[in-house]
């Protein structure tokens, strides 16, 4: 039982860190999307613990509040790529440069 | 002693799926590791019993979200036909990146500034009391001090519903071919 804040705050940075290179490396846009959403797991992961660990419920209730808002952003970026699919025939982020040009 | 041997169960299923998101080629393979690493969470949020949050992780990240995401992917059909793969100056840019993120948010988590003033004792699992184990605290403080944010949280979901049927909605002009929104 020698689990602290530390623990949990580590592995939060590390599911971020894996996140933030997931959105840099990969070129797929839904792959992307998935990645910002490991980031926003990350973050909902640090406020569950700081809320454990200082007694107080203020972090339990902004995890509810981003789980609302991360599925409303999932559902209006997923209709963006549909319509950028029938557009461009595309979900590459190279091929995806024609404000570039 | 037991909750330590899952801790680090689940913290290395999360964290290995999410790698497994970050590298895998498909897309498909992608989302499924995603729901291995989304149920990890809801675990670690059982370990620090925060049980409601955990079973709505599960309904709406894995139960919604991930199936959002799968349609899509299957919508697309994108395909292996047209792989990209990252430049050599970006894949260097990511790893330089992912260096310094990891070290400061690392230094950070290790250093002492984050023990609590006046408490000197480490805060365990074992010495702390359970904060958001039952459902009906949360239905308190959304219905005192986080009045206004639930409002607003209710208002940003009608809005995201009527965006996602105009982005959606196929718009005809009056010959009948594709008009731009």
């Amino acid at each position: 039982m020698n689990i602290g804040i530390h623990e949990f705050l580590a592995t939060s940075a590390l599911l971020f860190t894996f996140g933030f290179v997931g959105v840099l490396v990969r070129r797929n846009v839904l792959v992307v999307y998935m990645c910002l959403e490991l980031m926003l797991n990350a973050v909902t992961l640090a406020l569950v613990g700081f809320s454990r660990f200082n007694g107080t419920m203020d972090g339990n209730v902004f995890v509810f509040f981003i789980i609302t808002v991360a599925a409303a952003e999932v559902a209006v970026g997923l209709a963006i790529v549909v319509e950028l699919f029938r557009r461009r025939g595309t979900v590459m982020l190279p091929a995806l440069n024609h404000l570039k040009h | 002693m037991m909750v330590d041997v899952l801790f680090y169960i689940f913290a290395i299923v999360t964290l290995g799926s999410a790698a497994c998101v970050v590298l895998t080629r498909n897309a498909v393979n992608a989302a499924m590791a995603l729901i291995v690493s989304l149920v990890g969470v809801a675990s670690l949020f059982v370990l620090l019993s925060a049980y409601f949050l955990a079973v709505v992780q599960v309904l709406v990240y894995a139960g919604a979200v991930v199936v959002l995401f799968l349609f899509v992917i299957m919508l697309l059909d994108e395909g292996e036909k047209r792989r990209v793969s990252p430049g050599s100056l970006t894949t260097a840019a990511s790893l330089v990146a992912f260096v310094l993120l990891l070290v400061g948010v690392v230094s950070i988590v290790i250093s002492e500034d984050l023990v609590v003033a006046g408490v000197a004792e480490k805060r365990t699992l074992a010495t702390t009391a359970p904060v958001g184990d039952v459902p009906n605290q949360y239905g308190y403080h959304l219905f005192t001090s986080y009045m206004l944010p639930f409002q607003v949280a209710g208002f940003l979901l009608l809005v995201a519903m009527i965006g996602v049927i105009l982005i959606s909605k196929r718009y005809r002009n009056a010959s009948g071919s594709r008009e731009g929104v």
